[in-house]
């Protein structure tokens, strides 16, 4: 009987009795003794992890760890140093020797093993995440550290199928990964499990404010039995961040943060030959259109941008409602604020946690502060929120377009929240922005939701959903959210390189960025002048003069500056000559390459295709005529000439082939519903030709581009441009829409630089010098381009491999995942 | 404690252009549970909350005077005394929300609680055809006044699944007013077997539908449905009541039934009313739980808590 059992409970002053009349919520704290006791085997004093060890150099630097949430000291780490970026970089050479070549199913048995490993400890790894970071434990609990799992599963797979699935591709080396504070562990686990999967060795470099969790998974993944320097952890600074990035033997950056540390990296390590892959800012848009489920749009707010307290990249911090529900929707959000728990990040019935540092806390309160002063209206509960480093979830509305809250990236629990009329204008202001990672769409109407998911510039958008996020679908950006992705097979081009190719090493080039491309325009000449002459019924007399002309928008254009410059054939003789572009024409190419972008994006496939078979077509009767151009420009045999075009002809075959078959596919997300992954364009892609085989080059570069959607401008050839030249008849005569293939004619590097400089070139294909490599990835930091460059370095534009490889389609396409949730019935 | 619902003239505008996407309210529902908890004695607090919200149901067709009155006296003394005594409970009148039978049973409840000394526990009786409703309007009508002038305090009407199908929504609506005029001065729980209504639309619909006609509270289910009480299906329902609310001030009560078997279950519906519609809804005049098994789970939680060690089945006592 229950008399016989002894009494436990004590009344206090909450009480049952009192609370059975209030019915408050009280603490539920997740208890941190072990994670507290893991610190104490430590001596809360942490080394780096180099080699399967620990390593504690003598005479560092030491960085305090702190709770955010109590302000409590956590423990000690260590601020690194080059000779210990040495050590764990020679470490990962070391290691990288036999990991690379360990086989695929050995590799999928050792990331399983860590995906194993991390659940066994998943508890402390919820603890640690949540003590270091302020997050909540539920949101630790319930995504970061699932989401860190799956990825390991999900790359085991990789690991596994490499044969088959990346055939043609292998690894690239020492990967140096630098992360941010706001996931800790998830945004690690997105960059090393696809690089141990394809082979590669990692040295990580976590965020300052937020050590623990990487130190403990090196500890978990040696315990997993993962080869010592396979992963090591090395924790310093922003500039020990610098050191790794420029390592010799570092081949590749992959990154995650801030748009302004990605463009630092990318200008470091600009013009050395390593990969760079940046996951950056972001102001993603929330749009919710009248025939939204308005409740269930208010819950998808909560997702969207007072998930782990805005800190996400992809938060949706701009919320765009059509104007009938707009005061609707608003008293909805504000309603639900009224019931919204801030507090202590360990207990379990908190909505939001602390902010990870009172310096970020202060620049949030700083965006606000001076939107109040602009006149925005702020909505916020203050009495919601605990002293110390926290931030209420924040509403504001009155703001518009020109204001800063509305522009720049808060990283925040700071929502704006406008007014827009009609689906055009919503997505005109969703791609106002310098960002482009993520954004979601709320309407009930499916051919609304999925025409404006098209329509959002940005890697992932979630129709009536919101930072959703699985290991199966890529995640990155659009524009100056950067490039590469996160997840997915599109991720894992990000740790691999083809077969054939070595990794360039220019060594370190010397060079002056602010006077490359400077030219001199060409002056007349008079002396070795091939000067064509014609019999006709026995009178001898001159050719007629043809000049080339460039060509964009589908016409023939002068340059604006007319001068000129000759193309000189091996014999020193001028065989004829081509304008010679500039920035102005740039300019205008540019425009005009924007203005058929959309519509060429949008043409079905088929056409597409049938545009490019045409080409090939319309190639072939000017065959003889072409290859003797080259020659006549080259002074090659006839026959490779011949060969040349022919490859050329070929190559537009294969591309065209390849128009209706790599459009996307279905991700296998763990979403009930359909996760679409779409090859997007890339955009307006501007693109230099090597001299090498000046009609196969260019063939070979315009080619799979226009086949997926892109527009470009492209500079053919500088010494060898007049075949190319040839071939806008053929695009005349081949249906191709005017602006979709622009030819600037003229100095390389010169227009090279304009290109690179311009702010709404998308991409930027060089295919030249060593110098003008470094030029353009320098250059392309300002507005994160992606670039494809060479260093200077040939490759045989003959061989398929070299020619045509998968690589041209990673470098044509940008991938959009769309999540679609499905799923209407319930019961009978 | 505000005025009883009296209804509104139907207008199917409150409704035509609703829209419900199930996948985001699963989303919103699989996380309440995950978002908040109650823990030491919040939860022992909000567990015997939960127990004065229980309607203690039984509804079968071997329902006999004996098992009625074993349950009218569980119903009287719910928790065990020496379990209230330790939380200082012990005076605050603690019983479960109401009885809940078939309208051949209320007058037995009358009686056992009368004998039991808890009058004052209301009796609610099911009826129109329960559960299918599949019976002539008439027999309908007049199996509420029968159960009504039996006893029943409460009364548990079905609507009719025809109409509401059928998108007859005034037909519904029609009804359901007959029925509130039959109840008279008892409650009118209109049960909406939504796990028949095939979408969330036509729950959000019926919910309107019959908070217009005059429903004190919609109910989720008659526990005999295939799907009965899930909180997607709630929060779509109490949605409608804040929505309701906010247009006509009236404050309709919420009564999932069927399914609901622990006690932590039970904390997590009552956080859903907190948080959806606020603490007022946490009471037995705006919130109800038809069950039966559940306040066996819930009790032995508070053994739990009182004596620190996990009670076994047949320390406590059976309904």
């Amino acid at each position: 009987m229950a008399e016989t059992v002894a009494k436990t409970s004590k009344s206090n002053s909450n009480s049952v009795k009192e609370i059975f009349k209030t019915m408050s919520y009280g603490p539920a704290p997740e208890a941190d003794n072990v994670a507290k006791a893991w610190l104490d085997d430590h001596g809360k004093d942490f080394g780096v992890f180099i080699d399967g060890k620990w390593v504690k150099p003598e005479g560092r630097k030491k960085y305090l760890t702190k709770n955010p949430a109590t302000g409590e000291d956590l423990a000690w780490t260590t601020q690194a140093e080059k000779a210990d970026v040495d050590l764990a970089v020679k470490a990962a050479e070391k290691a990288y020797q036999s990991w690379s070549k360990t086989s695929p199913h050995v590799r999928a048995r050792h990331l399983y093993s860590i995906a194993r490993h991390i659940q066994k400890h998943m508890r402390l790894f919820n603890v640690v995440e949540s003590l270091d970071n302020g997050k909540t434990i539920r949101e630790t609990r319930d995504a970061d550290i699932p989401t860190v799992v799956r990825h390991f599963y999900h790359h085991a797979g990789w690991a596994q199928l490499m044969e088959t699935e990346m055939r043609g591709w292998k690894s690239v080396g020492v990967i140096g990964a630098i992360v941010p504070w706001n996931f800790p562990l998830m945004l690690l686990t997105w960059k090393i499990a696809p690089a141990l999967a394809m082979g590669n060795t990692v040295v990580l470099k976590p965020a300052t404010y937020t050590r623990l969790s990487a130190l403990l998974l090196a500890e978990v993944c040696a315990e997993a039995g993962l080869p010592p320097g396979v992963f090591n952890v090395v924790t310093g600074s922003g500039a020990m961040g610098s050191m790794l990035a420029e390592h010799p033997s570092v081949d590749k950056v992959a990154f995650t943060g801030s748009t302004g540390v990605g463009q630092t990296l990318r200008r470091l390590t600009a013009g050395s030959g390593k990969k760079l892959s940046l996951e950056l800012g972001g102001k993603s848009p929330v749009v919710v259109f009248e025939s939204a489920d308005l409740d269930s749009a208010v819950e998808g707010v909560v997702d969207a941008i007072w998930f782990n307290q805005g800190q996400v990249c992809s938060a949706g911090s701009k919320l765009l409602v059509q104007e009938p529900i707009y005061e609707k929707m608003v008293n909805k959000l504000k309603e639900r604020l009224t019931h919204f728990r801030v507090g202590n990040s360990l207990d379990k019935t908190m909505d939001m946690g602390a902010i990870v540092d009172e310096s970020q806390r202060k620049s949030i309160e700083e965006y606000v502060e001076e939107a109040k002063k602009e006149g925005a209206e702020v909505f916020q509960i203050k009495d919601s929120v605990p002293s110390g480093c926290y931030y209420p979830p924040t509403l504001i509305t009155n703001v518009q377009t020109v204001s800063r809250v509305v522009a720049e990236e808060i990283f925040g629990p700071v929502l704006v929240v406008l007014p827009f009329r009609t689906a055009k204008e919503a997505l005109a202001i969703s791609n106002n922005t310098i960002y482009g990672l993520g954004g979601s769409v709320w309407t009930e109407n499916v051919p609304l939701a999925l025409e404006v998911a098209l329509g959002i510039k940005a890697g992932t958008v979630w129709i009536n959903c919101h930072n959703l996020f699985d290991a199966a679908a890529g995640f990155g950006g659009y524009k100056q959210s950067g490039y590469g992705r996160d997840g997915g097979k599109e991720g894992l081009f990000e740790y691999v390189r083809p077969a054939w190719e070595e990794r360039p090493r220019p060594g370190k080039v010397q060079m002056d960025l602010k006077t490359f491309g400077a030219t001199l325009p060409q002056r007349p000449t008079f002396e070795n002048v091939d000067n064509r002459q014609i019999t006709i019924n026995g009178v001898t007399m001159p050719s007629i003069d043809r000049t080339f002309k460039m060509y964009y928008g589908g016409g023939q254009k002068r340059p604006d500056a007319p001068y000129v410059r000759p193309v000189i054939n091996p014999d020193g003789k001028v065989v004829g000559h081509v304008g010679e572009g500039n920035r102005k024409d740039v300019r205008n190419a540019v425009e005009t390459a924007h203005a058929a972008a959309p519509g060429w994006g949008k043409r079905a496939a088929h056409n597409r295709a049938q545009i490019v078979y045409y080409m090939a077509e319309n190639l072939e009767i000017r065959r003889d005529e072409i290859a003797g151009r080259i020659q006549l420009m080259t002074g090659r045999k006839l026959e490779e000439c011949v060969t040349e075009v022919d490859l050329s002809i070929q190559r537009l075959f294969h591309w065209g082939a390849y128009c209706d078959k790599y459009g996307g596919g279905v991700q296998e997300t763990t979403l009930y519903g359909a996760t679409v992954k779409i090859h997007e364009p890339v955009g307006v892609i501007g693109m230099a030709c090597p001299d090498s085989y000046p009609l196969l080059g260019f063939v070979s570069l315009f080619a799979p581009a226009v086949v997926r959607g892109n527009t470009m401008i492209i500079i053919p050839s500088q010494n060898y441009p007049l075949s190319a030249l040839d071939l806008y008849q053929v695009f005349d005569t081949s249906d191709l829409p005017g602006g979709v293939v622009n030819i600037l004619t003229g100095d390389r590097d010169h227009l090279t630089k304009y290109l690179t400089e311009h702010q709404d070139v998308q991409s930027m294909w060089y295919f030249g010098s060593a110098e003008g490599s470094k030029f353009v990835e320098f250059a392309s930091a300002e507005n994160v381009k992606r670039t494809w460059v060479n260093y200077g370095l040939e490759r045989d534009w003959t061989d398929p491999e070299q020619g045509q490889g998968e690589e041209f389609l990673y470098q044509s396409v940008q991938v959009k995942n769309i999540w679609i949730p499905m799923g209407d019935i319930f019961a009978n | 404690m505000s005025a009883r619902n009296p209804g509104v003239e139907y207008d199917s505008s409150w409704f035509d252009n609703i829209h419900v996407n199930l996948p985001a309210v699963k989303r919103r529902a699989e996380t309440l549970g995950t978002r908040r908890t109650v823990k030491k004695q919040w939860q022992a607090a909000w567990l015997l909350r939960a127990v004065t919200c229980i309607d203690l149901t039984t509804l079968a067709g071997d329902d006999t005077p004996s098992n009625v009155s074993r349950l009218c006296f569980k119903a009287a003394h719910p928790v065990g005394k020496d379990i209230l005594k330790a939380m200082e409970m012990e005076n605050e009148g603690i019983t479960v929300g109401a009885v809940c039978v078939y309208p051949n049973r209320v007058a037995d409840c009358v009686k056992y609680l009368k004998a039991a000394n808890r009058p004052d526990i209301p009796v609610a009786s099911v009826a129109t055809g329960f559960p299918t409703g599949q019976v002539p309007l008439k027999t309908r009508l007049e199996e509420i006044k029968m159960a009504v002038a039996d006893g029943a305090k409460e009364i548990d009407i079905v609507i009719n699944r025809h109409f509401a199908l059928e998108g007859n929504w005034r037909g519904v609506y029609d009804e359901v007013r007959m029925m509130r005029e039959a109840c008279g001065e008892a409650h009118m729980k209109t049960i909406l077997a939504t796990g028949e209504l095939g979408s969330m639309v036509n729950i959000y619909k019926a919910s309107m539908a019959c908070m217009m006609a005059g429903a004190d509270f919609i109910k989720t289910s008659t526990g005999k449905e295939g799907v009965n009480a899930i909180l997607p299906v709630a929060l779509v329902m109490v949605r409608a009541i804040r929505e309701f609310y906010q247009v006509t001030g009236y404050k309709v009560g919420f009564k999932p039934a069927g399914g609901i078997r622990s006690a932590k279950d039970a904390c997590t519906w009552l956080s859903l009313m907190k948080e959806e519609l606020g603490d007022e809804w946490l009471s037995p005049h705006l919130f109800r739980i038809g069950a039966s098994a559940l306040l066996i789970d819930i009790e032995r939680q508070l053994f739990h808590f009182v004596y620190g060690r996990y009670a076994a089945a047949h320390e406590i006592p059976m309904s």
